[in-house]
């Protein structure tokens, strides 16, 4: 039986993501008032690099079917990766209103992927719009935030990290092979 | 002036900005997520802030000088705006944000560029203040280091 150490089990990572500079300093400060460890960028696309989802997906398909005649636990392994790729990401807050990508077809990429769809997603907005909000949260956000965010939206959000947390324990504990990772800080 | 009467004035020209509805409750707010880690931080705030409101007001500006203008990019423009203007608790700038949003929607031109001066107006007023504000946090700032 192994172990798989593969993140600093004490803190919780949160990826942010908002195109303004001003809005993006203040989640940022939000959340490490809040002890979480931050990693902070201006755009969908460049979160979705963050988490290696990029144009990823065709190349998945071929290293499965390599895998597949050699490895037992084979999807936890290439979750496993993928989660190292993505840093340990434990929850997903962004903007919706963004160019290019906005914060729902960001939340809809994170749902569609095998490797990240378990991954809490908070969307932030400066407007209250029913409609958007109901869509967001149907479409599988867990929370949506009016903004200004204040430090007791950043404390709601807690309990989804907990839930992603010990999600990640359980599905680490099927891996077979000790792994000795550094996730760089 | 000692220490603490320069802590009582910055508070006091604070609340006074507060009675104005220059700032709202989100400067507060801004104001609590500065502590000894991050002694500088309500400047870095202001000093973003003011950069890219700046840089809006000119881009919008450049906009509403064209003899056709380009209302959705203006759009743009006003949404960020109004979006910093919010983060940092700029309540009277929001508020004259939410006029020009008005005025383009309806695609009113001369609306707009009325619209523009009172943001313009708003914005010069804040900066005069928040300079003011930082004046008087840099001097509490000295006064404590050169205590210690």
């Amino acid at each position: 039986m192994g172990m798989a150490i593969d993140r600093d089990d004490t803190q919780f990572h949160v990826l942010a993501v908002d195109d303004s500079l001003i809005d993006r300093k203040l989640i940022e400060r939000l959340l490490k008032t809040s002890s979480f460890q931050v990693t902070a960028v201006d755009s969908g696309s460049k979160a979705l690099e963050f988490l290696g989802l990029n144009n990823n997906d065709a190349d998945d398909d071929e290293e499965d079917e390599q895998r597949d005649s050699n490895t037992e636990s084979v999807s936890s392994d290439e979750d496993q990766d993928h989660q190292d790729l993505g840093l340990g990401v434990n929850l997903i807050i962004t903007d919706y209103c963004m160019p290019g990508m906005t914060g729902y077809d960001l939340l809809k990429k994170i749902k569609k992927s095998s490797s990240f769809k378990d991954i809490p997603v908070v969307i932030m907005s400066s407007e209250n719009i029913p409609s958007r909000i109901s869509r967001c949260l149907e479409d599988g956000a867990e929370e949506f935030l009016l903004k200004p965010v204040q430090l007791s939206d950043v404390n709601k959000l807690r309990p989804h990290l907990m839930k992603g947390r010990s999600k990640d324990i359980d599905s680490s504990h099927k891996t077979t092979s000790t792994r000795l990772i550094t996730s760089g800080n | 002036m000692d220490l603490a009467a320069l802590k009582t004035q910055l508070k006091n020209f604070v609340q006074s900005m507060f009675e104005e509805g220059v700032l709202d409750n989100q400067f507060s707010q801004i104001q609590a997520l500065q502590d000894s880690t991050n002694p500088n931080f309500v400047e870095e705030v202001i000093t973003l802030f003011c950069n890219d409101a700046e840089r809006i007001i000119n881009e919008i500006n450049r906009n509403l000088g064209y003899q056709n203008v380009d209302f959705s990019n203006l759009d743009s423009y006003v949404h960020q705006l109004k979006g910093s203007s919010s983060s940092i608790g700029a309540n009277r700038l929001k508020l004259a944000c939410a006029n020009l949003r008005q005025a383009s929607d309806e695609r009113n031109k001369e609306g707009c560029l009325q619209a523009l001066q009172l943001i313009t107006c708003e914005y010069c007023l804040l900066r005069r203040k928040f300079q003011a504000l930082l004046h008087l946090e840099r001097s509490i700032v000295e006064l404590e280091t050169n205590q210690k």
